[in-house]
């Protein structure tokens, strides 16, 4: 059944779909509506869920954390101040090994205080054992939701959804709702394997001496390369059953360009625009979206920029004092393997907008130059 | 009293669960040794209203024959049951008196 939706609403039909047991969640602006959705969802007693009303999201995630130990399937939301709350518990839930899938809204970080999009809060939990996939469409956020609960319990560690704000999150777009019958048959019901029974009970995460803490982190590290491993098996099988193909990363025309712009979230979509534009103007521009940030997909990313004569990663985010977050990470991927000019470029913090016109200044400033000249150039920013 | 439980031994990396978890159930691992102060309940006084057992922030308290016992396995002697207690029939005495 096709139905227009905004952004977050795909977020609640998604898990919906997924049958998620246990919802806990904490409002807050841009993310408001998945939650007052599905809270909906579940008074109706259209999905058998228990919703837990919590006081900060710090609560949300300890309350996911609670019941996916339970053997829940666990969902929350959140955005930028929030998810920032949650930090200590994100990498409780990973190191738990516990299957939970959230969604996060794309918020720039306060101060200044903003409601407006950009993809720092969600970078900067980078290194928290979480899984981190883009979304550049409504109908890539519900299908998301459900493959995120496939591969996080087949190898123990949660996913993070993240959209960008009110440009995916409050924009409405014809979203396909898949039939329950074939999400059941896809995601069956979980069996958590290690969750608390009073019968035979433990207690989890306690005290590790040196002579084992290492060892628990290399099954988390293998369990995320494993991770990289379901992802590429899954696609094929989703896009058997629902007629979408997702894969770590999304290229457009990159096959044949000198110049690769490296974009993700909506940002690709108005990256998309501009790459038909330039080829109608005879320019050989392509456009490779990362999809996939934890775990890398080094292999995919070589690959795709293989034939590329310079790379542009477009950044809406940034480390301070170093480069864009995706410019560090695909440079990373690339040395040693590549030997082509990477520039990299800052645009749209805090939700200004990228447009057309954004792509058309960085691919002239770029067509100047034969190699990079600043570590990163600022977009459009007042003189 | 704390229970005989058999230890799982982990010896290898492939024996480990993906996750940290203890041993055995905590039940077959005292932790009351420290104790400075211990409650003593006087029974004829006790009207069985299960206040200190729901208080006892360590699940020491026991309910047997219909009455409280303190479980000294594992009570770390911080009071609340004496405190909580309605009737004032726990007192906290010193331990080895």
């Amino acid at each position: 059944m096709k139905k227009v939706m905004m952004g977050n609403h795909a977020i609640s039909y998604g898990a919906t779909l997924a049958r998620v047991q246990v919802i806990a969640a904490y409002p807050i602006t841009p993310q408001t509506q998945v939650v007052e959705l599905l809270s909906e969802i579940v008074a109706d007693q259209k999905l058998k869920a228990e919703f837990i009303k919590v006081e900060s999201e710090h609560s949300a995630m300890a309350a996911c954390i609670g019941a996916s130990s339970a053997g829940a399937r666990a969902f929350t939301a959140t955005s930028a101040q929030g998810l920032a709350l949650m930090h200590e518990l994100l990498h409780w839930a990973a190191g738990a090994r516990l299957p939970i899938v959230m969604a996060n809204i794309n918020r720039a970080m306060a101060p200044p205080w903003t409601i407006w999009t950009d993809q720092n809060d969600s970078l900067s939990q980078r290194d928290t054992g979480w899984m981190q996939i883009y979304c550049q469409s409504n109908q890539e956020v519900l299908d998301s939701v459900i493959m995120a609960y496939k591969v996080a319990e087949k190898v123990l560690m949660p996913v993070m959804i993240v959209l960008d704000a009110f440009s995916l999150s409050h924009t409405y777009e014809s979203v396909d709702i898949p039939d329950q019958a074939l999400v059941d048959k896809y995601l069956p019901a979980f069996d958590y394997k290690y969750k608390l029974d009073v019968k035979n009970p433990h207690t989890y995460g306690g005290l590790t001496t040196p002579d084992w803490y290492m060892e628990f982190r290399i099954k988390m590290h293998e369990a995320m390369e494993q991770a990289l491993v379901e992802i590429k098996k899954e696609a094929p099988v989703f896009q058997k059953v629902f007629g979408r193909f997702y894969d770590t990363v999304d290229p457009y025309m990159v096959d044949d360009a000198e110049t690769v712009l490296v974009t993700s979230g909506t940002a690709a979509s108005t990256a998309r625009f501009a790459v038909d534009q330039l080829r109608a103007e005879g320019k050989k521009v392509g456009n490779l979206r990362m999809r996939v940030l934890r775990p890398f997909p080094f292999a995919d990313v070589r690959q795709q920029l293989k034939n590329a004569k310079k790379i542009i990663i477009v950044d809406r985010d940034i480390s301070y004092g170093y480069h864009g977050i995706w410019a560090q990470e695909v440079k990373s991927a690339l040395y040693g393997h590549s030997q082509v000019p990477v520039f990299n470029f800052i645009a749209g913090l805090g939700g200004r907008d990228i447009f057309p016109e954004t792509y058309y200044n960085i691919i002239a400033l770029v067509e100047k130059k034969d190699k990079p000249d600043q570590e990163l150039y600022w977009v459009e920013v007042k003189k | 009293m704390a229970k005989d439980r058999k230890k799982i031994d982990f010896k290898k990396m492939e024996e480990l669960p993906p996750m940290v978890m203890s041993l055995r159930s905590m039940a077959a691992n005292p932790t009351g040794s420290w104790r400075n102060l211990k409650p003593v309940i006087d029974l004829s006084q006790c009207i069985q209203c299960t206040i200190c057992w729901k208080f006892c922030p360590d699940a020491a308290i026991d309910w047997i024959d219909g009455n409280p016992v303190i479980n000294m396995d594992f009570c770390k002697g911080c009071g609340i049951c004496a405190e909580e207690c309605p009737k004032k029939c726990i007192e906290m005495i010193k331990e080895g008196k």
